[in-house]
């Protein structure tokens, strides 16, 4: 019987930049050329300002972690139970992920703890972008 | 000019027709928009009303950075759009709304993006939501309360305090699918479902339809039932993504919505006599209080835990038992208008005593939208 697997994403010419990076180990974003303004999901304008002059940038890969829940009922490609986390990363913007590397428990995942971004490969194509517990000593030389 | 006409000032098809692989869908949809803006002269931040079909407009409105104050998804084949400006034109008579944005994007030929349904995988949902294991609105609706809770002092007591007085108003309807007391450590110690959510934090999952009628005020007394008013209206949508609501410990669409409805009926929170907040899940009356300003954010638990919306309270919250214990059929927003007629033709089970007006707030999607009615048994 074949494995059920988790939803896998398809990317679209917009967004095509994000999964590229992820497959090699970047984590994208958008950045609007007239007002600064950082944005995600990916769009080829700016959300704010509704300029069509945007750039994609490397971002750190870190975050704290801003909320989340705990699923402890069966899902595709999952083994419960498991976050379903929102990460507020550095540069700004909000993103839905899982984060991994640690108990998935209340005590263990603290709201505002500091994460990073951990690339998991699930297909030739796809690497999903999950976090887990910054390092402390990263954190400290890299700030 | 005749009163009430209403003009096109802005049109353009998308920059290029025919075949178009490097480009999807919905960025179809933006690229004729920002042509038409751009036709007219405006921005996305002037536009206060959006139409499409095809695509959601709750998603176009998010895509594009559009804060709506009127939405039109009519979706019934190619004619949609020329509904759209029908329906446009009424809103804008109205004064609903004053810059309709209508937009239409396919890629018919090379499906690009196309996938029919809110959750292609292809869709934003799709690519930045669902690989993270969702499996629906437990695990999506759920995902802002944490940060809620620590932001604001509210306690797993607190929240299941909610679901405990639902259902003292439950026990009093006869309709009601829970009808037994429950306590905070029933509700803490009942299954688990996502972290914080317990079973009984959770609405159920029931068959059940309604509906209603409409028409003018002036006819109201050619019918023998007791008419009831509608004082005013509000709508609003913030974005198709939970993950990506601006703050998790307000909903914008439950405010823009909300403050529509009370401005139209010139009402203030204190002339409310009865309140129906849909509550799919327990956090969501606490949302409701606060964004429709009955309180502040940080009030919103305590002013439950004081009892003021249970029985007896000064304003009456959910009174038919909520999503949490009357029923939840999947949308449950008729069934918080069909409390509120009942309320205000005084035939409701749990019945508000001289119960005048009578406010209605309903959530789309993970407070992707919401719609606010005030109505009133008094004439306007
Ligand atoms: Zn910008």
């Amino acid at each position: 019987m074949p494995e059920i697997k988790r939803a896998l994403p398809q990317p679209t010419p917009e967004t095509r930049h994000f999964w590229d990076g992820a497959r090699d180990g970047e984590l994208r974003l958008q950045r609007c050329d007239d007002c600064a303004h950082v944005y995600f999901p990916p769009r080829p304008f700016c959300p704010e300002c509704a300029s069509r002059s945007v750039s994609v940038f490397q971002a750190s890969g870190r975050g704290t972690l801003h909320s989340y829940v705990i699923n402890h009922r069966p899902a595709p490609g999952f083994d419960p139970p498991y976050s379903i986390a929102v990460v507020k990363l550095d540069e700004g913007p909000k993103m839905l992920t899982n984060v991994v590397n640690t108990p998935q428990t209340p005590e263990a995942l603290e709201l505002d703890m500091d994460l990073e971004v951990h690339f998991e490969k699930m297909t030739d194509e796809i690497t999903l972008p999950l976090f887990q517990p910054a390092d402390p000593n990263r954190a400290k030389s890299n700030r | 000019m005749k009163q009430k006409s209403v003009a096109i000032v802005g049109a353009a098809e998308s920059t290029e027709l025919g075949k178009t692989p490097h480009i999807s869908q919905i960025q179809i949809h933006a690229d004729a928009a920002f042509n038409t803006l751009a036709d007219a002269g405006l921005r996305p931040k002037d536009i206060d009303g959006i139409a499409t079909a095809g695509e959601s407009p709750v998603g176009i409105a998010y895509y594009l950075g559009i804060e709506p104050k009127w939405i039109d998804a009519t979706s019934i084949g190619g004619c949609s759009f020329m509904l759209h400006v029908r329906h446009a034109a009424a809103a804008i008579n109205e004064g609903l709304c004053s810059t309709v944005l209508i937009t239409h994007g396919e890629s018919g030929r090379s499906q690009v993006g196309r996938g029919g349904f809110a959750r292609a995988a292809s869709s934003l949902n799709g690519q930045f939501e669902l690989p993270y294991g969702p499996t629906g609105p437990p695990t999506m609706f759920t995902i802002p309360v944490l940060r809620y809770m620590k932001d604001y002092g509210v306690s797993e007591e607190q929240l299941a305090t909610v679901a405990v007085i639902q259902r003292e108003w439950a026990a009093m309807n006869p309709r009601a699918s829970f009808r037994d007391p429950i306590t905070v450590a029933d509700v803490l110690e009942s299954t688990m479902i996502a972290y914080p959510f317990r079973k009984l934090m959770c609405c159920l999952v029931t068959d059940g339809g309604g509906a209603l009628i409409l028409t003018a005020a002036e006819r109201a007394k050619d019918f023998d039932t007791r008419p009831v008013y509608v004082l005013g209206t509000g709508e609003s949508s913030e974005s198709p993504m939970v993950s990506q609501m601006d703050d998790f410990s307000t909903s914008r669409a439950f405010r823009v919505s909300g403050r529509l409805a009370f401005d139209e009926a010139g009402i203030a929170t204190s002339d409310v006599d009865h309140l129906m907040v849909y509550d799919a899940f327990a956090h969501l009356p606490l949302y409701g209080l606060a964004d429709l300003g009955f309180c502040d954010r940080g009030e919103a638990a305590a002013f439950i835990e004081d009892r003021r919306t249970a029985p007896g309270g000064l304003l009456p919250l959910n009174t038919n038992g909520g999503g949490l214990s009357y029923m939840h059929s999947g949308m449950y927003g008729m069934y918080a208008l069909q409390e509120s007629v009942r309320q205000l033709r005084g035939v409701a089970p749990a019945q508000v005593k001289g119960a005048r007006i009578s406010v209605a707030h309903g959530v789309g999607g993970m407070f992707s939208a919401a719609g606010t009615i005030v109505m009133s048994n008094d004439p306007p």
